[in-house]
């Protein structure tokens, strides 16, 4: 017998017999925090995000471009990956700034490229105001995984109207067959004496900007 | 893990001596009061955790009377992302696998993901019999890879170890692994979590085969999905080439959408926060990477044969059980003798090392048994570290384990060998329930408890004098005739029992027994009014 038809087999000795254990409650029950104003919700965001030692700006829409043209001055960025399908204007924002340090991921950059960048700029999928988690799925104005992986800074950007009140609608919204990676402030552990201390082998710093 | 649980003797004397390390536990009891203060804030936070209690349960108990159909949708779901799908009936086939799939590659180093189930199964000593070296890339993994040392927390293996500990085994043992710490390492944890950054830098970036577990698989999909803090683990799952993920059965999750109870719950319950800083998912082969799913048993489907003992199955590791836990707050994790320590290992460790019921075999069948390994340690000779390891430099402390290298290759052992141990555990507990009352899946651990307790193996006056309570208590004129008598002998009570019976009164008194018993007295009194 395979050890696939071993283990089955086991499973069904082992369940037979065993009363029914139907679901009861349905699916995507909407976050018992939500239910707020669209406006109370990007707040709820902003503070949540600021919890985890990110910095966090929230912006009008004209405003944008400058919030990122100061951030990547502040840093002193002279290198910042831009992916693929950035918003024109924030792209543009970056470019204007750093010139030929705005460099593409197209033909992609070796792991020792991204290490020696000062930072990344991203779009994302989704942001959940509940547990302030920014959610990426590759998509345009992301790029692939290790670009918000290796370097040091990631500089976020999260357009108000991707702001979902809580877990269940943000589940909701991504689609599982992309690789997703949910972020939750700076990387961060608690292995020392279970004190959070952040930084460590993700960006060190993480700064969103929230455009209204 | 670096070192064995193999052949450490019962409970009582480990928690015996590990209750004489007074350093220990003065950081055990800073950092589970840290974690639960925590943990209670966050979880006060949401009005329908109850609910959301209620459903993790739901969802879990329904996987696993389902378990067979939802391996093979899972099977079928990563087959179709491009992902390949292993059976492991336990821990030496999953090892056996693993230190294939590397060798295919061939390459001699991988990174880890930190993984329950890879250190159950002893993944990172049969690998290294092979000549392969898994490095360990968690903070807390590390400080226990580099020590030398044994995990003693299911989230934060180096618990027991507080910053300046960490900072001498940095500074000692970085150098024979890859970079060495900075001369002027401090214990600040900012300054100890950059040593381990600049550690790892390079292995990461370049490292080509990744091993991890998984906190969830989502059968309806395909989907793995891992929580972590540090980025070591989007490292792992991320930059290697190729992607090894040894997962238990009892891990799946029907849809997709089930995820929004367990993220929900699990941050909150393990590390008391809103949510962790990283989780990634991925289904099948992503970006272009190499993917292996390997399935465990391993004494899983021992435990799901049970139909008290199989909710621990629920389990998904927060460790909020441990946390809350006055018998682990001062004995510590190593006592438990295993890579599950605390309240939940007291109840999975003996029932999937086999302690429990036997399992009824398949009808038919005729399939064995499943081999219950323990996790055992690493063979001190065949690590295929560069340069090799000298003895640990680092005393183990007083009354903390012994680093033993009695090691078992292939992660099996003898079941005597932890017998006396696995029996033990049941009784690790005051049975005060805090555990159960934290559980975000809603374990009853002090149900299983005594339900093991029920099942171990008990001295034979004991049994003996069981037995004749039983025949007692059976029939109310025994009970009646019984008490009349030791009423009358009462005063021939010796105030401590002799024998074996003294360790009962060691540390109680006999109850007083009445002259009379209050049936007698109300038949005589017809209720205090005569």
């Amino acid at each position: 017998m395979s050890s696939r038809d071993l283990i089955l087999s086991r499973v069904r000795t082992a369940v037979a017999g065993a009363p029914d254990a139907p679901r009861t409650r349905p699916r995507a029950v909407p976050a018992a925090t939500g239910g707020q104003t669209a406006e109370r919700t990007v707040e709820l965001f902003a503070e949540r995000v600021a919890d985890y030692r990110a910095v966090v700006h929230v912006a009008a829409p004209g405003e944008a471009a400058g919030v990122i043209t100061a951030a990547l001055a502040r840093r002193a960025a002279e290198r910042v990956v831009v992916p693929e399908g950035l918003p024109k204007e924030w792209a543009h924002a970056v470019r204007a700034h750093l010139g030929g340090g705005a460099v593409g991921d197209d033909p992609p950059l070796s792991a020792a490229d991204l290490d020696a960048v000062c930072g990344v700029v991203t779009g994302c999928a989704v942001g959940i105001a509940e547990t302030g988690t920014i959610v990426l799925d590759t998509g345009p104005g992301q790029g692939r995984r290790a670009l918000t992986l290796v370097p040091d800074y990631h500089l976020c950007l999260v357009r108000a109207g991707q702001i979902v009140p809580g877990v269940p609608e943000a589940v909701a919204a991504l689609d599982p067959v992309r690789p997703l990676t949910w972020i939750s402030g700076p990387s961060a552990t608690s292995d020392i004496e279970l004190n959070r201390v952040e930084g460590v082998h993700g960006p060190r710093t993480l700064e969103v900007v929230v455009v209204r | 893990m670096s070192a064995a649980f193999l052949g450490m003797p019962a409970f009582p004397r480990n928690a015996a001596r590990a209750v004489g390390d007074s350093q220990l536990r003065f950081n055990l009891r800073k950092a589970t009061r840290t974690i639960r203060g925590r943990r209670a804030a966050v979880v006060g936070e949401l009005p329908d955790w109850e609910e959301l209690r209620a459903a993790g349960k739901e969802i879990k108990d329904h996987t696993l009377r389902h378990l067979d159909r939802y391996l093979l949708q899972m099977e079928e779901a990563v087959t179709r992302a491009g992902g390949r799908v292993h059976w492991a009936a336990d821990a030496d086939e999953a090892n056996r696998i693993v230190a294939g799939l590397v060798e295919a590659t061939g390459e001699t180093g991988v990174v880890k993901v930190k993984s329950m189930a890879t250190q159950e199964i002893g993944l990172n000593e049969a690998l290294a019999a092979r000549g392969i070296t898994a490095y360990e890339t968690d903070l807390a993994e590390l400080i226990v890879q580099l020590g030398d040392d044994l995990p003693s927390h299911i989230l934060v293996p180096a618990i027991h170890r507080n910053r300046s500990e960490i900072r001498e085994i940095f500074r000692e043992k970085m150098g024979e692994w890859g970079r060495a710490a900075p001369e002027d390492l401090t214990d600040e944890p900012r300054a100890l979590a950059e040593a381990a950054r600049l550690h790892l830098r390079e292995r990461f970036l370049s490292t080509k085969v990744a091993v991890s577990g998984a906190n969830f698989m989502i059968a309806e999909t395909g989907t793995l999905v891992v929580l972590e803090s540090e980025g070591n683990g989007r490292m792992c799952l991320t930059l290697p080439d190729t992607l090894i993920s040894v997962v238990g059965i009892e891990k799946l999750l029907p849809t997709w959408q089930d995820l929004e109870v367990f993220l929900q719950v699990l941050p909150r319950s393990s590390t008391g926060e809103r949510m962790n800083p990283y989780t990634s998912t991925w289904t099948g082969a992503s970006e272009g990477q190499e993917f292996h799913l390997v399935l465990l048993d391993n004494g899983r489907t021992t435990v799901l044969a049970d139909e008290v003992g199989r909710q621990a199955l629920r389990c998904i590791r927060c460790s909020a059980c441990l946390n809350v836990c006055p018998v682990y707050e001062r004995a510590g994790g190593h006592a438990y003798g295993s890579v599950y320590p605390g309240p939940i290992g007291a109840i999975l460790t003996p029932q999937l090392r086999g302690a429990g019921p036997a399992p009824s075999s398949p009808p038919g069948g005729g399939a064995p048994a499943p081999a219950i390994p323990a996790p055992s340690g690493r063979p001190a000779s065949a690590t295929a570290v560069p340069g090799g390891r000298p003895a640990s430099a680092i005393p183990a402390p007083s009354g903390r384990m012994p680093a033993s290298a009695t090691a078992v290759p292939g992660g099996r052992m003898p079941a005597s060998a932890t017998a006396e141990l696995d029996a033990s555990l049941p009784y690790a507990s005051s049975l005060c329930g805090a555990c159960y009352e934290v559980c975000p899946v809603a374990i009853d651990i002090p149900e299983v408890l005594v339900h093991l307790r029920a099942k171990a193996p008990h001295p034979r006056a004991e049994r003996l004098a069981m037995r004749a309570a039983g025949w007692v208590l059976d029939r109310p004129v025994r009970l009646a005739r019984a008490q009349r008598l030791s009423g009358r002998l009462r005063r021939f009570v010796p105030r401590r029992l002799p024998g074996p019976a003294a360790a009962w009164t060691d540390t109680r008194d006999i109850p007083d027994i009445p002259a009379e018993s209050f049936r007698d007295w109300w038949n005589r009194t017809d209720g205090g009014t005569r």
